[in-house]
């Protein structure tokens, strides 16, 4: 089989099994997105700081824990390209492992958040009722508080580590995703698809989870994926307030915190880490907006 | 097959009540096709969807097949009663193929030999088995309507709800459709209760009709008479005249609505 | 020239194409006709190119329009810019859209929508009363309180009543309507064509009647272009639709069901890719000689 044959198998209007009926829209919906060169250029940061994340130990040229005292707070040279901190480590090489810890608290929070959230929208919105109230007053009560005053809250009385911040951002993260699901099930809930499916004798939990969420979950990967850098953001600020990762570990937020009573003298030890913050952030923003142009048509 | 007694259907909080149905009882026979002719807003929509237990704050008492029905309705009432609905492009899960849409009804009343009955149900609507596997958004208007009239058969019912099934379609294809649904009639024996706004296309499926206007029954004809210019009533005489194209003289002679 | 044979509009091979991501769609090709002030029915089904071509008139279609000639009495409207289309649209044709709900402005009253399709070809004095004396014109019984009502306080039937107002307001020479009543029930539709019956002769207006119901268009209009895939394979008088010879619009006559003629099976329609293709040869073609 040539290339070409393979993507008209992909792209037949006449698929011959569920999987090639499943693939074909993937990637229908691929080629949409590879059109978008930003989305294309989030996906390649995306790509790298998984690499980084990946093969960290083979990236990095230092050991990111402990380095000498005598290479302190050396500037960016040929053996430390990003220069060191004040106790003498390679800055290029906690970067690199702080790609990890990044991965893993966006990682965590995306699978914990977005499903509470979908979970108790997509409830909400099809129970109705007191059911909605109950659920949509509660979410509304965690809406009122800033997103980083509420993590600070949890994440100070959870105490200080890698798994509280998490939680931290994840209790803090959903109702957005709930008030999306509500209303993308509100949309659904009086469609003749709907009603069509309750003729067939389905029962709720079937018409929950096979008709209503997937038609909220697009709405809610390009809502998360934009929120990637807010979460990022909130992560750094954990690390940064000494509430993220205990010390010695690299965490970029908290790696700008060290550096900022140098910011004058020895600019590099905050700068390269923020710069890392930005732009991972900034490939999550282009990916969440190319994906919102896969996924989710009526906004173009 | 259907028998209703007094139905009432009433929407809105007690500040804006509207009477969408206001006490109706007809009687439709094992094995007949019946419509329901009306404008906007005269509850022949509603009745449907009464019957279908789609809606659920009616009044009066509905029998079908000998036995009242409720509000809620068990599983076994789905393989008695189903329904084709108006829009093809909305009564369609976007994102489930035709294999999922017509599959699901046999998983949820634990029919076997699913495989099977998928490929007769494409069958009978005349679609090939190629169209197994397509999403709704790979058909056109009829062939979408195909696939919901075979989501109706699927559970072999005795009675079907049609609500507008050819008013969202091309005159074309809706031959093809109402000529589908005439044959499908002929082969099972099913009962149609059908609802239109299009007096022709009631004229040409159903052996009897209701007028209803505003929520009541105006009248209820047969086919014949509908055919014959004979209906009884001046509003079941104006909506036939109006039917049948642009004439000056019919406009003129219009009872204000 | 023009004036004197009485032809309004005059177009000779109009061609629009829609640039997709799967290459280039020819959504009209090679359409002619000439009108006079009559009743013009442009008839198909959809994707037949009718509503691209009503829309191509005002230039109003997104595709890429190509044409011999597309003149309006002697204003050519191509290659027409902002300023000559301002002379053109509403004050001298004029457009009415399928469903009011859509091209009422839901945030303003009618009267004010009125006034303001009116503002620019009369006096500031007499648009009031002229937006109620239209108001009367297409029979709406209390002008006034239509004239301070919103879009969302009138039935559909209303609704359109109003958008034909609105259209009329700066007395055009054509109007083009497109599917105007598909959205209403047929007694009020019926009233609705009524108006633009009695529009037409009285104020000596042309009308290009854009829509989908053969039967409604044999008894309405004067003549009938009937479109399929992007060309006109036949133009009758509507009295004489029944004697169509194209296979179409035999097998479009033949597939709708009728009251008092009902048939065990319908007739269905046979398709030929040709009818796209061929030129538009078909007998009965001479739209210029036919016509009031």
């Amino acid at each position: 089989m040539t290339t070409i044959s393979w993507r008209d198998w992909l792209l037949s209007d006449t698929p011959d099994s569920r999987w090639q009926a499943r693939l074909g829209r993937f990637y229908l919906g691929w080629l949409t997105f590879a059109r978008n060169p930003l989305g294309m250029l989030g996906l390649a940061i995306l790509i790298v700081l998984v690499l980084c994340a990946l093969f960290a130990p083979w990236i990095a040229p230092h050991n990111p824990i402990s380095g000498e005292l005598g290479d302190r707070l050396l500037p960016p040279s040929g053996e430390f390209w990003l220069g060191t901190d004040q106790q003498g480590r390679d800055i290029f090489s906690r970067i690199i492992y702080g790609a990890r810890t990044t991965l893993f608290i966006i990682g965590l929070v995306a699978v914990t958040a977005a499903p509470i959230g979908l979970l108790i929208g997509t409830t909400a919105g099809f129970l109705g009722g007191w059911v909605e109230s109950v659920l949509m007053r509660l979410t509304d009560a965690f809406l009122a508080f800033p997103k980083l005053i509420l993590a600070l809250a949890f994440a100070a009385a959870l105490g200080p580590g890698l798994e509280n911040a998490v939680l931290a951002i994840a209790l803090t993260a959903w109702p957005p995703y709930a008030r999306i699901a509500r209303a993308e099930t509100l949309a659904v809930r009086n469609s003749d698809y709907l009603a069509a499916a309750r003729m067939t004798g389905a029962g709720p939990l079937r018409l929950l989870i096979g008709h209503i969420m997937p038609m909220c979950i697009p709405s809610l990967i390009v809502r998360v994926s934009l929120d990637m850098a807010g979460i990022i953001l909130i992560a750094a600020g954990l690390g940064f307030l000494g509430l993220g990762v205990a010390p010695p570990q690299p965490e970029w937020g908290a790696m700008v915190s060290e550096g900022r009573e140098q910011i004058l003298d020895q600019w590099w030890v905050c700068t390269y880490p923020g710069i890392a913050i930005c732009i991972v952030s900034l490939g999550f923003n282009l990916i969440g907006d190319s994906l919102r142009d896969v996924l989710d048509p009526r906004g173009s | 097959m259907i028998e209703i007694q007094d139905l009432s259907v009433i929407f809105g909080e007690a500040g804006q009540r509207v009477v969408a149905v206001d006490g109706v009882s007809l009687r439709v026979l094992p094995g007949e096709s019946f419509g329901l002719v009306g404008e906007s807003g005269s509850g022949k929509s509603t009745i449907l969807r009464a019957v279908a237990g789609l809606i659920d704050h009616w009044g009066g008492s509905i029998r079908i097949d000998g036995h009242p029905v409720g509000r809620k309705r068990s599983r076994d009432f789905y393989r008695l009663v189903q329904m084709v609905f108006q829009d093809p492009f909305g009564s369609l899960h976007p994102k489930h193929t035709v294999d999922r849409i017509l599959s699901e009804p046999l998983i949820i009343h634990g029919l076997d030999d699913a495989e099977a009955r998928v490929r007769a149900a494409l069958d009978q609507v005349q679609l090939g088995p190629s169209f197994r596997f397509r999403y709704p958004h790979q058909l056109s208007g009829g062939q979408r309507q195909r696939v919901a009239i075979a989501r109706a058969l699927i559970l072999s019912p005795r009675l079907i709800l049609l609500d507008e099934p050819t008013s969202a379609l091309d005159v074309s294809i809706q031959a093809e459709i109402l000529n589908l649904l005439d044959d499908i009639r002929r082969d099972l024996g099913v009962t149609y209760l059908l609802v239109s706004h299009d007096l022709g296309v009631v004229a040409h499926m159903c052996d009897r009709l209701a007028v209803m206007r505003q929520g009541a029954l105006v009248e209820v004809a047969s086919q014949g008479d509908l055919a014959a210019g004979a209906l009884r009533e001046p509003y079941s005489q104006q909506l036939m005249l109006a039917s049948k194209g642009y004439d000056r003289a019919v406009v003129n002679s219009f009872t204000d609505t | 020239m023009q004036e004197k044979s009485g032809i309004i509009l005059d177009v000779e091979d109009l061609n629009i194409r829609f640039d997709t991501p799967k290459g280039e769609f020819h959504a009209v090709k090679d359409v002619s006709f000439r009108m006079r002030r009559e009743k013009l029915a442009i008839v198909g089904e959809s994707g037949s190119g009718k509503t691209q071509t009503g829309r191509a008139i005002l230039g109003l279609t997104q595709g890429r329009i190509s044409a011999k000639r597309l003149a309006f009495h002697d204003t050519s409207l191509l290659g027409l810019d902002a300023a000559g289309w301002r002379q053109i649209r509403g004050r001298r044709i004029a457009m009415v859209m399928q469903d009011p709900k859509y091209s009422l402005n839901p945030v303003m009253t009618i009267g004010d929508q009125l006034i303001e399709a009116g503002q620019r070809s009369l006096a500031p004095g007499s648009v009031r009363s002229r937006a109620l004396e239209m108001l009367e014109a297409v029979k709406i019984r209390d002008p006034l309180r239509v004239f301070n009502a919103w879009p969302h306080e009138l039935s559909g039937g209303m609704g359109q009543r109003a958008m034909i107002a609105m259209m009329l307001m700066a007395e055009p020479e054509l109007l083009i309507a497109d599917e105007p009543t598909s959205a209403l029930d047929v007694t009020v539709r019926l009233q609705v064509l009524a108006i633009l019956d009695d529009l037409v002769k009285t104020r000596d207006m042309g009308l290009i009647f854009i829509s989908h119901d053969l039967n409604l268009v044999r008894t309405f209009c004067d003549r009938v272009l009937i479109m399929y895939g992007g060309r006109v394979v036949e133009t009758r008088m509507a009295r004489d639709l029944r004697a169509a010879t194209h296979p179409y619009t035999q097998g479009l006559l033949a597939c709708s069901p009728e009251i008092d003629r009902p048939t065990r099976r319908l007739a269905t329609l046979q398709r030929d890719p040709a009818w796209a293709e061929a030129p538009a040869a078909a007998p009965g073609a001479a739209p210029a000689d036919t016509g009031s």
